[in-house]
């Protein structure tokens, strides 16, 4: 029997408990992975490890399949219709809601997010996008195609079967909503691999999914390694999709075994290295407003971040000036605390890693304006870190950090600012700041990212969708488009009087 | 509270308390220049329930500047697709809670049975509001690629604004909720004129709008007599849509004030003669219950009835025979006893009306061979009647007779059958029952309806679009197409790199 997790949140801004099964879920159980080892989960705060969650293997991801495709032949798929599956999807919105508070203190203590933020933010738009995903589940429609009235023509969408689902550890249970909703709002049953780093919040609200009436083996989560049940889940025969949010690097493993296996249909959202292209007539103190969003949002643990801020030289030193005070502003402590910022970043590993392309860009001459050393000595806390006067071939210029660690570069000719925000094999997103419209629409138009934010960053809604260009992925999440992922096209002719 | 008024209903050991007020701007009040009342009959007993507020001309102006109040400061482009989802949704979830109250007083006014109202009336209700909220979130316009150097243009689909909507007495609730959910997800707001013989739901309704949270003057509810509600709002010169349901007569009036006042939008459901086809390789016994509820559901009370079914000669006797066995198994009553199938009519003007056309009939030469006798005692009942031996030009083959009065005739081949069906000026509802699928498809493509029933009848997905073809109406409900007679499209295009030389 996998443990129970308790803790005791006893802060300045939550009191309450939290109590739920660590085991991996399978079938509508909460189960000890097949090997009955564990994985700890640290507390990012502190470095410490606050409990272990069951690890699952691949024989748990064959159990999950199983699972899963059983549920879709029986009582999902399109076996409820979607009016229902709707309903449900409506329920499971009401019941995050109901526990919204818990499920931002989990986020907290396990990825080192402020209260604050994973409750403004993370928790809302999970709950958010339950809400307007269940609107959408008796809504798949297909078209009637005229041809001759020898035949009638028309499509069906219809719910794949089994997906595969791999989440990240940046914005937890955001990406486990963004995942599960469409999902199921089309029909499909999930077998889904939340973060090793992460997993509590998915644990929780995965109960709280099972308590809802999520029919058993509708939802299946199996906490392991990329490496086991990544990998598993990316190579299974019997999973016909995946969808997959991390790393490029991790992004390309993905694809290959997808493509090595059963050619399942694959959806990536990867990494990016965003440019934020600021004019001079922008409006300075928003511009500085937005920037600082736009990379320090999250710790930088954002695919989206504004990484690369180019400044038109007219403004170039009054906003390096401004940027600079709000980056100092910012207030790094326990997420827990009052009027804390930011937390500490996700692991050692990513704290060793950003670090290090803080050194790389110290020994590519470029000049650290603020910060460039770790904040305090407790947890894995980097300062909010500006770098100037970099060369466009540098690491910490053409490759992802993902901390808080911004670029800013000088530009003078727009065309040039554009050419240089192009430069990069990324596409994910890009914002624009400047107060004459119609160079933001013209400018927005050329730059090569899924999305183009004008005068603003980060801003995210569920209703508009959100992906990649180039190596920053395939397929959009999000939006109406984000059910074209999770539903195939059957086209039916039927004849009625072509005679042979 | 404002004005109501306490129902008591023996025959349930309870009591209902029922505003009976107007509802404007969140609250019930008298007319402003008017002591007219409309009096609520209860069609099993012909007694008065209740009355309530006769809005005046004046009241519906009132009425109709509160909405438009709303729509410029609390609705329309100042509210959130998102909000109007939550709204929506909460208001399921009150008419959830209330469901059962809701249905008596259903059955009280109208007649239906108390559990036909509840399970499927308000059911639908329910599933219809939640489908709109589904809706209020995804307003999807275009962008359309024009040339990139120089312009981006789109499309923004806007709420109308005012909508004046008139609903009939058949499926008072159903009705309501039909006209409400599509209007209020895109951002309109409303003044519903409710029907004078069917008042008392919509009220109810209202005081649960109010719970909702929906803000003052979104949705206002005026009772008011057709020829002085009705038509201010057809022709008021702030409304910018009316939706109509009701008789072809009525929405002929609709339409004409409509464009002689501001060439408001018009959207109509109307009449049927509905067609109902069973061809000799149908399952007789299912094509047989079909046939039963299309003529007698809601006691043939249903703008879809089908009123008129044609059988293949090869089975006519057959067909006839266990169609006849089918009515006949029906039992009519009062809507509070729950061993009814179906209840009265809903006011003495429709009984007599309907009884006219049986006597018409009967004179005409067609044969009785179910029914067509009255009953004795109170209420305003129709027990299920068939006429055989019908002859195109007899009027209960020509005209809608809104009862539960079936015209039966017979054809030799497919293409007769069609044409027959389709010989109305009504394009409602079709249905056709048979086993060959190439038929299936070649009859369904030939009728001339807006709706067409396989195998099928009366049955209606909130998902699905529903309207008329020909003299039966225009515009769509239900479905995605109900949000297209609620908004308006804007196209915007947005020059940004073309410069004009003067002159040309």
């Amino acid at each position: 029997m996998p443990a129970t997790f308790t803790y005791q949140f006893d802060t300045p801004l939550y009191k309450g408990t939290s109590s739920f099964s660590t085991g991996i879920f399978i079938d509508g159980k909460f189960v000890d992975g097949s090997n009955k080892t564990t994985i700890d989960v640290v507390n990012p705060t502190t470095g410490k490890v606050i409990t272990s969650v069951s690890e699952g293997t691949e024989k748990d991801v064959d159990l999950a399949v199983e699972a899963a495709q059983k549920a879709f032949d029986t009582v999902w798929g399109l076996n409820t219709p979607g009016a229902q599956r709707g309903e449900l999807l409506w329920k499971i919105a009401q019941a995050l809601e109901k526990n919204a508070k818990e499920l931002a203190a989990l986020e907290s203590l396990d990825n080192g997010k402020t209260f604050m933020w994973a409750l403004g933010v993370d928790v809302k738009s999970a709950i958010d996008t339950f809400k307007y995903f269940a609107g959408w589940a008796d809504k798949i429609h297909g078209k009637t195609i005229e041809t001759t009235e020898n035949k009638l023509a028309y499509t069906r969408h219809e719910p794949i079967g089994v997906v595969g689902q791999i989440i990240p550890w940046n914005f937890p249970l955001l990406m486990w909503s963004w995942k599960i909703a469409p999902a199921l709002a089309t029909g499909n049953t999930v077998v889904m691999k939340p973060s090793e780093f992460t997993p509590l919040s998915a644990l929780r609200a995965t109960a709280i999914l099972h308590e809802a009436g999520v029919p058993n083996g509708v939802v299946n989560l199996v906490t392991g390694y990329g490496n086991t049940v990544g990998a598993a889940i990316a190579s299974h025969m019997k999973i016909d999709k995946v969808a997959f949010t991390g790393s490029t690097l991790v992004g390309r493993k993905v694809m290959e075994a997808a493509a090595k296996s059963n050619l399942k249909n694959v959806t990536l959202e990867l990494g990016g290295k965003s440019p934020n292209i600021i004019f001079d007539d922008a409006d300075l103190e928003q511009a500085v407003n937005w920037a600082a969003h736009g990379i320090f949002w999250n710790h930088g643990q954002a695919c989206c971040a504004g990484s690369r801020i180019f400044v038109q030289s007219g403004i170039y030193d009054k906003f390096l000036a401004s940027f600079t005070e709000k980056a100092k502003a910012i207030k790094l402590g326990d997420p827990f605390g009052q009027g804390v910022d930011q937390g500490p970043q996700i692991s050692q590993i990513q704290y060793d890693r950003i670090m290090g392309y803080i050194d790389s860009g110290k020994t590519d001459g470029a000049t650290v304006h603020l910060g460039g050393e770790r904040h305090g000595s407790e947890g894995y806390f980097i300062n909010p870190t500006i770098f100037t006067d970099t060369k466009p071939d540098m690491k910490i210029v053409q490759e992802e950090i993902f901390g808080p660690v911004g670029v800013v570069i000088k530009f003078d000719d727009p065309a040039d600012a554009i050419k240089q925000a192009n430069d990069t094999s990324y596409g994910l997103a890009s914002a624009v700041f400047t107060q004459d419209l119609n160079r933001a629409i013209e400018t927005a138009h050329k730059l090569q990212a899924g999305t183009a934010w004008i005068n603003c960053v980060n801003v995210i809604d569920v209703q508009v969708p959100f992906g990649g260009y180039k190596q920053s992925g395939i397929g959009r999440e999000c939006g109406e488009y984000a059910l074209s992922n999770y539903t195939n096209v059957k086209a039916v002719h039927i004849n009625l009087g072509h005679k042979m | 509270m404002g004005l109501s008024t306490t129902i008591q209903v023996p025959r349930l050991n309870k009591s209902i308390t029922i505003p009976t007020g107007l509802f404007i701007n969140n609250e019930f009040v008298a007319s402003i220049d008017s002591k007219e009342v409309i009096e609520a009959i209860n069609p099993a007993t012909e007694e008065v329930l209740c009355a309530v507020v006769a809005a005046s001309e004046k009241d519906i102006d009132a009425a109709v500047a509160a909405a438009r109040k709303a729509f410029s400061t609390s609705w329309g482009k100042n509210v959130t697709g998102f909000e109007r989802s939550r709204l929506l949704n909460k208001l399921a979830d009150l008419i959830e809670r209330d469901a059962q109250e809701l249905a008596e007083l259903e059955s009280l006014n109208n007649g239906k049975p108390v559990k036909m109202a509840r399970d499927s009336d308000i059911g639908d209700t329910i599933q219809c509001l939640r489908y709109y909220a589904g809706w209020a979130d995804k307003v999807l316009g275009q962008t359309i690629e024009v040339d990139n150097k120089t312009k981006l243009a789109f499309t923004r689909n806007e709420p109308i604004g005012v909508c004046g909507q008139i609903i009939p007495w058949n499926y008072p609730i159903m009705m309501w909720a039909w006209k409400v959910a599509p209007a209020l997800a895109v951002g309109c707001t409303i003044v519903m004129k409710p029907s004078e013989l069917t008042p008392l739901t919509a009220l109810k309704l209202s005081e649960l709008v109010k719970e909702a949270g929906f803000p003052p003057g979104v949705v206002n509810t005026v009772p008011s007599l057709g020829p002085v509600g009705g038509a201010a709002l057809a022709s008021h010169l702030d409304v910018d849509k009316v939706a109509f349901t009701g008789s072809t007569v009525t929405g002929r009036k609709i339409m004409e004030a409509a464009c002689k006042s501001n060439l408001k939008k018009v959207s109509l459901e109307l009449g049927g003669k509905s067609p109902h086809l069973i061809f000799e390789s149908a399952d007789l016994d299912q094509a047989a219950n079909w046939a039963a509820l299309g003529i007698c559901y809601n006691s043939g009370q249903d703008c879809t009835a089908g009123s008129r079914v044609y059988v293949q000669e090869s089975i006519y006797d057959k067909f006839l025979a266990i169609l006849v066995e089918k009515m006949k198994a029906l039992t009519i009553g009062d809507g509070l006893d729950d061993k009814s199938g179906g209840g009265p009519l809903v006011s003495k003007t429709q009984y007599d009306r309907v009884w006219g056309y049986i006597d018409s009939g009967k004179k005409e030469g067609a044969q009785v061979v179910l029914g067509g006798e009255k009953r004795k005692g109170k209420g305003y009942y129709v027990d299920p009647t068939i006429f055989g031996n019908i002859k195109p030009e007899m009027k209960i083959v020509k005209e809608e007779i809104f009862g539960p009065v079936l015209a039966v005739g017979q054809f030799k081949t497919e293409s007769e059958a069609i044409e027959l069906a389709n010989a109305t000026t009504y394009g409602l509802g079709a249905g056709l029952h048979s086993n060959d699928a190439n038929q299936c498809m070649r009859v369904s493509s030939a009728l001339e309806a807006g709706t067409v029933w396989v195998n099928q009848y009366n049955m209606l997905n909130n998902n699905v679009p529903f309207g008329g073809k020909k003299q039966s109406g225009f515009g769509r409900e239900l479905g995605s197409h109900a949000l297209d007679e609620y908004t308006s499209v804007k196209a915007i295009h947005w020059n940004f790199g073309e410069k004009l030389d003067w002159p040309l």
